[in-house]
């Protein structure tokens, strides 16, 4: 299998975020948890930190606040 | 003087007496409409005995995760002006040191973005901005780093360290505090301004164990500084202190370890029973001083009661040299593997206090990495039922 890239794991990361849109909030450890179980050995915690970076810098994702801090998708 | 919008009778008998009052500093800036309608809900607050702040939310600046506070009036219908009265951390200076054109900017940078009332500083150390709308956060944010300035933490993150005045004012510190708290500030950027963790992480840097920053009750990680080697002791000055300082009653009765003896002319102390709790030095500052070797204990766990109970941090490294050439590679090491530990297994709002005394102490430094020393244990056992490990039963069969 060809080396997972970071935006390979920025997407998978938008696509989890979406789908759990208005059922569950995610924590980025949680984000980042289940992108480690997708990907296997080949993600680490570093690599879901640099992704989740490029999907809040470029304002596909942002943070939330509710009593503790969460990734979700940007207000329309 | 100002005319009030709202008749405030309650937040009025907070202006008596002779002591500082939040009200009357609030009512300075009562020109500006935002700080009207604040004294108008905080009087209905005082009323209803209940806050009409809502907390929480999306607003930040691009990029960050911490720094902005979200918060709206659940009144806002009625006081339109702080429908969003958003709180902004700012990044405060080592020690709080500034200079009154440093303080003049981000007073002007405030003034033109939102009430211009602050709060110097909050319980962590940031300079608190207190009130603007969602549209001006990212102007105000533009401003802050173009005059040098940035925010802090909020979150889930770390929080903005903080120091004591430590070296720069303070002959006890036993390290540079105010160097290695901008040094930890500036290494952890991505994890104070990206929140990653399962609730805050607070460091705070005392420079002696007077503990000025009180970092053993306020922080999850407290660098205290300590000695290893002797007091140093001037004979002479502690004569002089003997004519107006009863040296019996006063320094060796209150020692916690009964290890200083007076004959009445040579202190004597015995540095191996010292648990360094700085009272004798206070006492006599002229005559005694912290050793030579100097460094920090490392303590783990303390925080304030918001969600659990309040904790203390507990000795987790006894000593740790702080030279600043070494650029504090082992305390960063330590905090990274505590991070990834309590990142990957605390529970949502568990602080690593509570964390440590959920999986315990001996499976948490088993994980870590580090032996379990005797200086580790907070206070001795209370508990009379003991409870041997079977191989001690069998070895004794």
């Amino acid at each position: 299998m060809a080396d997972v890239t970071v935006d390979q794991v920025a997407d998978a990361m938008f696509d989890l975020v979406s789908s759990m849109k208005g059922k569950r909030d995610l924590k980025p450890m949680d984000v980042s948890k289940q992108m480690m179980e997708k990907f296997g050995d080949e993600v680490d915690k570093k690599m879901c930190k640099k992704a989740l970076r490029t999907l809040i810098d470029s304002g596909r994702l942002t943070y939330k606040y509710a009593g503790g801090s969460y990734v979700t998708l940007p207000e329309a | 003087m100002t005319e009030m919008k709202y008749k405030t009778p309650l937040l009025d008998e907070l202006e008596k007496g002779p002591w500082p009052s939040f009200v009357k500093e609030i009512k300075k800036e009562a020109h500006r409409p935002m700080v009207q309608d604040v004294l108008g809900q905080v009087e209905r607050s005082y009323e209803e005995h209940i806050s009409h702040w809502k907390h929480g939310g999306l607003v930040g600046v691009m990029g960050y995760g911490g720094g902005v506070i979200g918060r709206y009036s659940d009144l806002a219908h009625e006081f339109t002006n702080v429908a969003e009265f958003h709180t902004h951390r700012v990044n405060q200076p080592s020690a709080w040191f500034y200079t009154s054109d440093a303080l003049r900017t981000l007073c002007d940078i405030w003034d033109r973005h939102g009430s211009g009332l602050t709060n110097m500083h909050g319980s962590t150390g940031d300079i608190v901005f207190l009130g603007s709308t969602t549209q001006a956060i990212e102007p105000l944010f533009k401003d802050l780093t173009a005059a040098g300035w940035d925010l802090g933490g909020s979150g889930s993150n770390m929080r903005t360290p903080s120091c004591c005045v430590g070296p720069a004012r303070c002959e006890w510190a036993c390290y540079d505090t105010l160097d290695a708290c901008y040094n930890i500030t500036q290494n952890f950027q991505d994890e104070l301004h990206r929140p990653f963790f399962p609730y805050k992480w607070k460091f705070k840097f005392a420079g002696c164990p007077n503990d000025c920053v009180a970092s053993i009750a306020r922080s999850d990680c407290s660098v205290m500084g300590t000695w290893r080697d002797e007091i140093q002791v001037n004979q002479a000055k502690v004569l002089e202190y003997a004519k107006t300082v009863d040296i019996e009653n006063e320094i060796c009765d209150f020692c916690p370890t009964r290890c200083i003896e007076w004959d009445g002319k040579t202190l004597e102390i015995d540095n191996s029973n010292c648990v360094k709790c700085m009272h004798c030095i206070n006492v006599l500052p002229k005559a005694l001083k912290p050793g030579k070797d100097r460094g920090a204990t490392i303590l783990i766990g303390g925080k304030a009661p918001i969600v659990g109970g309040a904790l203390l941090c507990s000795v987790f490294v006894p000593f740790l040299e702080m030279d600043p050439d070494s650029d504090y590679e082992d305390l960063k090491e330590l905090t990274e593997a505590i991070w990834d530990l309590w990142g990957e297994h605390g529970k949502m709002r568990e602080r690593v206090g509570e964390f440590i005394q959920r999986v315990g102490m001996s499976n948490f430094l088993e994980e870590i990495g580090l032996d379990p020393i005797p200086e580790m244990v907070m206070a001795p056992r209370s508990n009379p039922y003991i409870f041997f490990d079977d191989e001690i039963f069998e070895t004794e069969e």
